[in-house]
């Protein structure tokens, strides 16, 4: 190899802070992109524990207000909590760290197409992040992360500045599946035809069309809405004649699919743990791809089940209702699949297949309770209940962050050329699974009881149960608290790691931990599938 | 930067991360594309909000496009359509390594953004002498109209009309950037895919226009 | 659209259209937009057909800027096909939104 001035990795060629500022080699922008999305899930994550310590127990134990000052301040905090999880943790989260520097990597290429753009989308989301937390000086923002009309044109005008933050960030998105279509499209090394792509990378291509689909029209809306808020243009605003129902389709337009834009990222890290970690060639390769683009499509068919109770007509409600069962198909191909993969494997049990395991169950659950709510009638009587935020966490929190860490455990001896302690990751993985379930199960009983959301407060007979998934919340914490101890020590004095260690089949395995600067020394030409194992 | 003059007559600069000048091309053809697709969607979600809105209340919609004056919407039209055709050839004439009318007709275009705006001023600060304000702001007895949601009808044309004219500043500065870029040398036979670009985006704001003026102006 | 008639892709050789096409499209652009103008003050006899016949030369001037400016008629299917899905989608979001809107049922508003 010939001899690097400064050394003979993407970590060490260059050196001091501004180099990584400055930054347009697709590797460095994801650790940025995973710095700044593990703060922000610090910042997030304490809210979630504030909230849950509120509800601890009911104000008439612990007097009024107990953690937190009021409702006001729930309010707040439940907002932000929100926000912050979906705008600047979920949705850059897996994208844009595993898929900025694995997705070149594994479709044997040097550098995304546009590297310049995806330093931009990196600043565009600290830009918008930054605006959207400097509310936090100003009235803060109490709408929700769903800024529904008209509540969100009459409280505090913060709003404004908030909404402006989502657009920006709206745009780091919008950069980022740009340039992941015209690299997939592109940028593919000789021999990796579209059907030799890891399934990884099919994943972040269906989410790439999704972000690219969707998120426009969440501009327009949320542009709007800042117009709605400072000129009064009457488009959401029932007292100028508009319909603030209207709000709510543009804005689900967008927030549907973008639940898909967090969970089919996460599917394709599974894919890519599972077939690894059980020593065996992908059951159904052509089937999960295309269910990918599958459950893309599909999203776009089924927004108005988030609106079944918000003054839209029944035939509409109905109509939504059956689309929504759509999903099901593609998702079940999926789970199906990797079911199919492991049967007959060797499979280990490392951390990350623990956590894809973990992600299997979680979602299952968070999946069929879906279901559960795109069926009208059952909706109606679930809807805005603790049932619903249940669901939600179970395929956000036990999908993609489940899949994030498992991945992110897969990832790193690549990432950082550092092995971490096995035994501290799979105490972590026991802590955050078994803390996610003793959360978030009690929720779908009180939302069957009756429990509503976004409340501070509640009956004595909900007593039991809150407190059980308050505790469960600790246990989450404590769990990515060791995640974080495991990472550091890992960092710090973890010994030096293979260039594979995993007996992976991939490209991103074939090239040295950390990877050259540039990748690929000599381009790879590609003679075979992904997952060639036996 | 300006060592790219060597380039000037042989081949393109390609970056490290494209095989050849082609790939690179390509890639930055679709890269345009994309972003264009969202352009259209962010443009058009208004669209719908209009269709729907019209479709609900006609006559507030045909009562307030009679306040507009469609001589200024057509003058403008005229000066957009000019516009995009002094762009396009600019391309062409660079493709032909022909820079200096390049230059004339990208300045042109610039001059055209201009024009459009200063109409576009004189257009607002009529309406604002009239008291034609977006919802909040217009007080429906003072004017006389006769829907009392007229407000409505104004809240969508300065918001299109003001998202349109704000793409066409960002196209203005956009164009004056790919001509310096011209003027210095760096674009030639063998590069110019930031101009078509930059073409490809003013062509949409131009496209957007065309849509905007039967439907704010003539339809009602 | 860049042809590779030669066999080196590093020699980008573009599909120049001649300058009287553009003059023509140009052209065309100015005599549709004077036609529109000049349809609209046949609006009273033209009736429910007014706006139909202002959205149909609208079309038609769009047709024209895309495929001729800005090259679509030469470049390649999935460009086209990305600028095609930009339609599809927002067609989808205006029926859908329809479907609620139109199967509501209104209590009778003042306004």
């Amino acid at each position: 190899m010939a001899s690097h001035a400064h050394g003979d990795n993407y970590i060490n060629c260059e050196k001091g802070l501004w180099s990584w500022l400055t930054t347009v080699d697709h590797k460095r922008i994801g650790l940025l992109y995973m710095i700044t999305v593990m703060t922000f899930f610090l910042i997030g994550g304490i809210m979630a524990l504030l909230l849950r310590l509120e509800l601890f127990a009911p104000n008439a134990v612990q007097g009024v207000g107990g953690v937190l000052k009021d409702g006001n301040v729930y309010n707040q905090v439940m907002t932000y909590h929100g926000a912050i999880m979906v705008f600047m943790v979920i949705i850059p989260g897996i994208p844009a760290i595993l898929g900025n520097f694995f997705l070149p990597l594994q479709i044997g290429a040097k550098d995304v197409a546009f590297p310049r753009i995806n330093l931009l989308s990196w600043y565009c989301l600290m830009a918008g992040a930054t605006l959207a937390l400097l509310t936090l000086f100003f009235n803060k923002v109490d709408t929700g992360w769903t800024f529904y009309t008209p509540y969100s044109i009459r409280t505090g005008a913060s709003t404004v500045l908030m909404v402006l933050g989502a657009f920006i960030m709206g745009m780091s998105s919008i950069l980022t599946g740009l340039n992941f279509i015209v690299t997939v499209h592109k940028l593919r090394a000789p021999g990796m035809t579209m059907h030799r792509m890891p399934l990884f990378v099919w994943a972040l291509y269906a989410t790439a069309i999704i972000q690219m689909l969707a998120t426009p029209v969440l501009a327009i809306t949320l542009l709007l809405l800042a117009a709605e808020r400072l000129f009064g243009v009457g488009v959401f605003d029932p007292k100028l004649g508009g319909d603030p129902v209207l709000f709510q389709h543009f804005f689900w337009f967008y927030s549907h699919p973008a639940v898909y834009i967090m969970v089919i990222p996460a599917m394709g890290v599974v894919s890519e743990l599972i077939t690894t970690f059980s020593r065996k060639v992908i059951f159904g390769y052509t089937a999960i791809a295309y269910s990918s683009l599958g459950i893309a499509a599909v999203s776009f068919f089924v927004w108005g089940h988030h609106m079944f109770v918000s003054g839209q007509s029944e035939t509409a409600g109905i109509v939504f209702s059956f689309l929504t069962m759509l999903v099901g198909v593609p998702t079940a191909i999926k789970m199906f699949n990797w079911v199919a993969t492991m049967y007959k494997g060797s499979i280990s049990f490392d951390t990350p297949m623990l956590y894809a395991l973990g992600f299997l169950f979680l979602f299952a659950i968070g999946g069929v309770t879906g279901i559960m709510l795109a069926t009208l009638p059952i909706n109606v009587h679930f809807h805005d209940t603790y049932f619903v935020v249940s669901h939600f966490h179970y395929v956000m929190v036990g999908g993609t962050l489940m899949s994030l860490m498992g991945g992110f455990f897969y990832w790193f001896p690549k990432m950082f050329g550092k092995m971490y302690s096995d035994s501290m990751a799979r105490m972590s993985f026991v802590f955050t699974f078994i803390g996610f379930n003793v959360t978030f199960f009690p929720q779908f009983i009180l939302g069957a009881m009756g429990m509503p959301r976004r409340y501070f407060d509640y009956i004595p007979a909900f007593e039991q149960l809150n407190k059980i998934s308050t505790v469960g919340s600790w246990l989450i914490g404590i769990g990515f608290v060791i995640a974080l101890i495991t990472i550091i020590q890992g960092l710090r004095k973890g010994e030096k790691a293979p260039a594979n260690p995993w007996g992976s089949k991939t490209l991103e395995w074939t090239v040295q931990s950390p990877p050259p600067h540039h990748n690929f020394d000599v381009e790879p030409v590609v003679t075979g599938g992904p997952y060639e194992y036996r | 930067m300006s060592t790219d003059n060597t380039h000037a007559a042989g081949t393109a600069h390609v970056a490290h991360h494209f095989k050849d000048a082609t790939q690179q091309y390509e890639s930055g053809k679709q890269g345009i594309w994309l972003f264009m697709m969202t352009e259209l969607l962010m443009f058009g979600a208004i669209f719908v909000a209009f269709a729907i809105y019209h479709r609900l209340y006609p006559e507030m919609f045909a009562e307030g496009s009679k306040t507009l004056d469609w001589k200024m919407g057509f003058t403008n039209t005229l000066v957009l359509i000019f516009s995009s055709f002094t762009m396009a050839i600019s391309i062409a004439f660079i493709q032909k390594n022909e820079q200096k009318k390049a230059i004339f007709a990208l300045a042109t275009t610039i001059l055209c953004g201009a024009v459009f705006m200063v109409i576009k001023y004189f257009e607002y600060m009529h309406k604002f002498h009239l008291g034609l304000f977006p919802g909040n702001f217009i007080d429906v007895a003072k004017i006389g109209a006769e829907h009392a949601n007229i407000g409505m009808y104004f809240g969508f044309y300065y918001a299109m009309t003001g998202l349109h004219g704000i793409h066409v500043l960002v196209g203005m500065g956009l164009i004056t950037w790919v001509m310096i870029r011209t003027i210095r040398g760096e674009f030639h036979s063998q590069y110019w895919i930031p101009v078509e670009g930059v073409g490809i985006f003013w062509h949409i704001v131009d496209l957007i226009w065309i849509f905007l003026f039967p439907l704010l102006y003539l339809v009602g | 659209m860049a042809h590779s008639n030669n066999n080196n892709p590093n020699i980008l050789s573009p599909h120049i259209a001649p300058m009287a096409t553009y003059l023509k499209v140009a052209g065309a652009l100015f005599a549709l937009t004077f036609l529109t103008v000049i349809a609209h003050q046949f609006k009273a006899q033209l009736g429910m057909f007014a706006s139909a016949v202002a959205f149909l030369i609208a079309l038609i001037k769009a047709s024209l800027v895309v495929l001729w400016f800005m090259h679509l008629k030469d470049d390649n299917n999935m460009n086209r096909a990305i600028f095609g899905s930009a339609f599809a989608f927002l067609f989808l979001l205006w029926v859908l939104t329809e479907l609620d809107i139109i199967t509501r049922v209104f209590e009778s508003s003042p306004l």
